[in-house]
């Protein structure tokens, strides 16, 4: 063990008199226990440090932004559906009628200065948001660290992105332009294919016919205080779990289950995270000044008898309209009604079917592996090769599901026909992700193999031998044994073997239909997984190295090699290669 | 922590490696060589007196760029602020993390975890206090009480419910009308022109509203205006295409709807709702930019290709004695997107 290792002092701190800063703690202390909080939370609570980690604080940050700039913006805007004629500064809509949300959305654009920087770096700060959120959650997913204890802020982040995307949606739909309006005029046609209450929901919804005049108000306060609360509550709960459970770390050297090793968050934290929200912050402000998002003033004010060739919802809905527009138009009209399949499978199920799935997988996962203990350590996504290959058939249906929403300009771009896209897409979605799904696993699979050569012949050096036959052979060198331990520091996959299908009067166990497939789905998970060398393994892999390296001595290579000999750098005799740490 | 049972703690006879324990903590250039921490103490106070000057900037930028002023195309007040207010947070935020990685001390700290349960004593002392708390207030022995309070509570859900009726008025029939009606004459959506059959050439196609959009009052008010006007547009917008009259194939009863070869059909989607106005030609396609359904106009306008499962209905037309194109009815059935009781 080396000395390096720091704790948090073992010498008693006191307060000094007549100092000011202590004199405030101590008044701050005496009303309300400051001090005891130190224990709940301490301030030199320790983070491990990894680049992954950092996925989660950019979406934390989006969100600060997200409610700074949302608050400027509350300052002009109006949400109000009354019609004004235009009388401000932009020329082409002069004169117009328009809502007078969309005519405080122009006034904030042009008239207020800095109204569209916030404008902008509000609706980047979105896009930026969800994105964060859904690469956090993969980083997550692939490295195992939604696994127990974890579950439940697992479920939370998924809430968090649900969440999210409707505040997205609400937020889009506020400037009542009419790619806003298009989207909204969507949603009345997904809402109006619910199963008998549709017609009914879609009036509650507009306070009668679509449009109405009521729906900008009531999707604002939803959009400005509803959702909102209901997020900053969740990413609170978020936060104080991550905080309770402790932050999850890679093996390594002096790593282990049962501690945590990284730097404290005051004061090291507390300068990363928050330089990292201003570096956050800095470049939202950038995006916000040198990148157009939504130039609303380009599509002119809500009519429900226009639409622009083109219209796309923000990238986050993409895979909900390429549903829908794959889905072949299906409906039965039968005893005077009319179901929509074309409509509420895509639309409807679909996406609350994926949000479950997303959900329910620790939980799946975990009755599959009959895995119950708490885990600390992360895996790498090669040595869980069935859950990272699920994630990459998910992916790949959500990436062609993306492609799908965008196929009138995919068709337009790289001129093929819409049509062809449409019917490719539509078997698309169902074959790729098998196929990710297989190059995905037995590719975890081979660099599971890899990791186990490494460690049972070393890594490739590089140096051709010749042997006195003439054959040619290259030479192994163990590898240091920090790394060695690291590629080691997992564990061993257990199959789950079901208990037996019959008692002893030849009588079905309760339940063993559910417990063999129980069973065959852990050998499905499991069985081709490689396996960590065992101890014996391992020495019988040094004592191989060892004879190759004695055959090689009698041989008359009476000296080690390590390449460098050849190019003058140094001279190796005398040097011991063969355990270099 | 160890006596725990739901901490499993990997035997260290089945690891093939023993864990080495933490490497030894390798000295940063700035903790040994003083020019190199004076540096990075001036390297940090840099960034942070950058991030000022930048601020500073922004306020002039405030001020002196024109609102309306453009650069490279944008706005130069957006760009201008934008820039400066991001260069300011930049700065200090590359200032605060170069001063965490070049400064502070780099230690790692090491910190034991305990399991995410509470331990025995503590669970049995909560189930005590749980279970007293029950008995003290006797509702598992008064079932009437419980049984009535759930049943209160669950009779509050309903005026909950009932509250939220005025939300909006019943559909009634509303889904089911238009404005249109006979001899309503079918006008150019821009500027409420009326159509003689000899304005439209062969393959032209016209966007179309019904004319009541823009009759007024006898006090030169519109008759419709505002919130109902965009209500009945979502309904009664429509296109007129001519085609060769021998192109078009009608259904039986459809035979005089057209005039000329001019057809008349509902311009919202049946899919959910997008006004549909790409026009092939040729092909006599019209297809919906939103989700691609494709109607052909010339076979009643059948559905395709693409989500929608309904054809586009038709207006009826006719043409008035004074020879504009007018409408001999309402729809005959709904527009727009399908809903449960449309039949």
């Amino acid at each position: 063990m080396s000395t390096s290792i720091t704790t948090n002092g073992t010498k008693s701190a006191t307060v000094a008199k007549g100092n000011k800063a202590g004199d405030a703690a101590t008044w701050a202390d005496e009303r309300l226990g400051l001090a005891k909080a130190n224990k709940l939370m301490s301030l030199r609570k320790v983070f491990p440090d990894h680049w992954s980690f950092m996925l989660g604080e950019i979406a934390l940050w989006s969100f600060v932004i997200l409610l700074l700039t949302g608050v400027f913006l509350t300052l002009w805007f109006k949400p109000s559906m009354g019609e004004v004629s235009y009388q401000g500064s932009y020329d082409q809509l002069r004169g117009i009628q328009m809502s007078e949300a969309y005519a405080s959305t122009l006034h904030i654009s042009f008239d207020v200065r800095a109204g569209l920087l916030m404008r902008q770096m509000h609706h980047w700060a979105a896009m930026l948001f969800i994105a964060a959120m859904l690469v956090h959650m993969m980083r997550t997913f692939l490295t195992g660290a939604f696994r127990k204890p974890r579950e439940l802020n697992w479920v939370i982040g998924g809430l968090l992105l649900l969440l999210g995307i409707l505040e997205g949606f609400a937020g889009y739909s506020l400037p009542d332009d009419l790619l806003s309006g298009t989207g909204l005029r969507i949603a009345d046609g997904l809402v109006k294919a619910t199963p008998v209450l549709g017609s009914y929901m879609s009036f509650f919804m507009f306070g009668g016919e679509f449009p109405g005049d009521v729906i900008i108000p009531r999707l604002y306060i939803a959009h400005v205080l509803l959702i909102p609360g209901l997020l900053l509550a969740l990413i609170g709960a978020h936060m104080l779990l991550l905080v309770y459970h402790k932050h999850t770390q890679w093996p390594g050297p002096g790593r282990t289950e049962n501690n945590v090793v990284g730097e404290p968050l005051m004061p090291i934290y507390m300068a990363k995270a928050g330089g990292f929200f201003f570096m956050v912050f800095g470049v939202v402000a950038l995006m916000g000044g040198l990148m157009t998002i939504n130039p609303v003033w380009r599509f002119g004010p809500y009519n429900p008898a226009e639409v622009t060739a083109g219209s796309q919802p923000d990238w986050y809905m993409g895979i909900a309209e390429g549903l829908l527009r794959i889905m072949p138009g299906w409906e039965t009209h039968i005893f005077g009604i009319t179901m929509s399949w074309n409509i509420f499978l895509p639309g409807q199920i679909g996406p609350i079917a994926l949000f479950a799935i997303v959900l329910a997988y620790p939980f799946l996962e975990q009755w599959i592996t009959g895995d119950k203990s708490e885990h600390h350590l992360l895996q790498r996504p090669r040595n869980a090769p069935t859950r990272t290959a699920f994630l990459a058939a998910m992916i790949t249906l959500y990436g062609l599901l993306w492609a799908a929403g965008g196929n009138d300009i995919l068709a337009t771009q790289f001129h093929v026909s819409l049509n062809a896209i449409t019917y490719f897409m539509r078997g698309a979605i169902f074959v790729v992700p098998v196929i990710a799904f297989i190059l995905a696993k037995r590719w975890c699979i081979s660099l599971q193999r890899h990791d186990n050569d490494k460690l049972l012949h070393g890594y490739e050096t590089g140096i051709i031998m010749r042997s006195p036959e003439g054959g040619y052979s290259e030479r192994h060198l163990p590898i240091a044994d920090a790394r060695a331990y690291k590629l080691t520091a997992r564990e061993r996959d257990e199959v789950y073997q079901g208990v037996n299908g019959t008692d002893a009067n030849g009588v079905d166990a309760p339940n063993a239909r559910v417990d063999g497939l129980r069973a065959r789905l852990s050998r499905a998970w499991f069985a081709t997984n490689v396996q960590k060398p065992t101890v014996a393994e391992l020495e019988e892999g040094h004592h191989h190295a060892e004879a190759e390296l004695e055959y090689e001595h009698a041989a008359g290579l009476d000296h080690q090699a390590d390449g460098h000999q050849y190019d003058g750098r140094h001279d190796v005799a005398g040097d011991d290669l063969t355990h270099k740490h | 922590m160890s006596d725990h049972h739901d901490l499993v703690v990997p035997e260290a006879t089945e690891e093939p490696i023993a864990n080495p324990g933490l490497p030894e903590h390798l000295p940063r250039p700035t903790d040994v060589d003083p020019v190199a921490e004076k540096r990075a103490e001036r390297q940090v106070a840099t960034l942070f007196g950058l991030s000022a000057l930048f601020a500073i900037l922004t306020c002039v930028a405030y001020f002196a760029v024109g609102k309306y002023d453009a650069f490279l195309g944008l706005g130069a007040s957006n760009v201008a602020l934008g820039s400066g207010l991001g260069l300011a947070l930049l700065s200090i935020g590359a200032g605060l993390i170069q001063w965490s990685r070049k400064l502070m001390s780099d230690h790692e700290i090491v910190e034991m975890r305990h399991p995410a349960s509470s331990s025995e004593e503590e669970r049995s002392e909560a189930v005590a206090a749980f279970e007293q708390g029950l008995e003290d207030s006797g509702i598992a022995r008064r079932p009437l009480i419980r049984n009535s309070l759930l049943g209160a509570m669950g009779a509050l859900g309903l005026p909950a419910i009932v509250f939220l009726r005025d939300l909006g008025p019943l559909p009634g029939d509303k889904l089911q009308h238009t404005v249109w009606k006979k001899g309503m004459r079918v006008v150019q959506d821009v500027d409420g022109a009326r159509i003689r059959p000899s304005d439209m050439q062969i393959g032209q196609l016209v966007n179309a509203e019904p004319e009541v959009f823009f009759e007024t009052n006898s006090e030169g008010e519109p008759v419709i205006e505002g919130t109902e006007l965009l209500q009945e547009k979502a309904k009664a917008a429509v296109i007129l295409v001519r085609m060769h009259p021998d192109d078009i194939k009608p259904w039986k009863g459809r035979e005089n709807w057209g005039v000329d070869g001019i057809l008349c059909f509902s311009k919202i989607c049946t899919h959910v709702g997008c006004p549909i106005s790409l026009w092939e030609q040729q092909t006599h396609h019209l297809l919906c930019p939103c989700h691609q359904s494709t109607f052909d106009l010339a076979d009643n306008g059948k559905v395709i290709f693409g989500p929608a499962g309904r054809h586009l209905p038709q207006l009826p037309l006719a043409v008035d004695d004074q020879g504009y194109l007018v409408a001999t009815s309402d729809f005959t059935e709904p527009v727009g997107p399908s809903y449960w009781e449309r039949g």
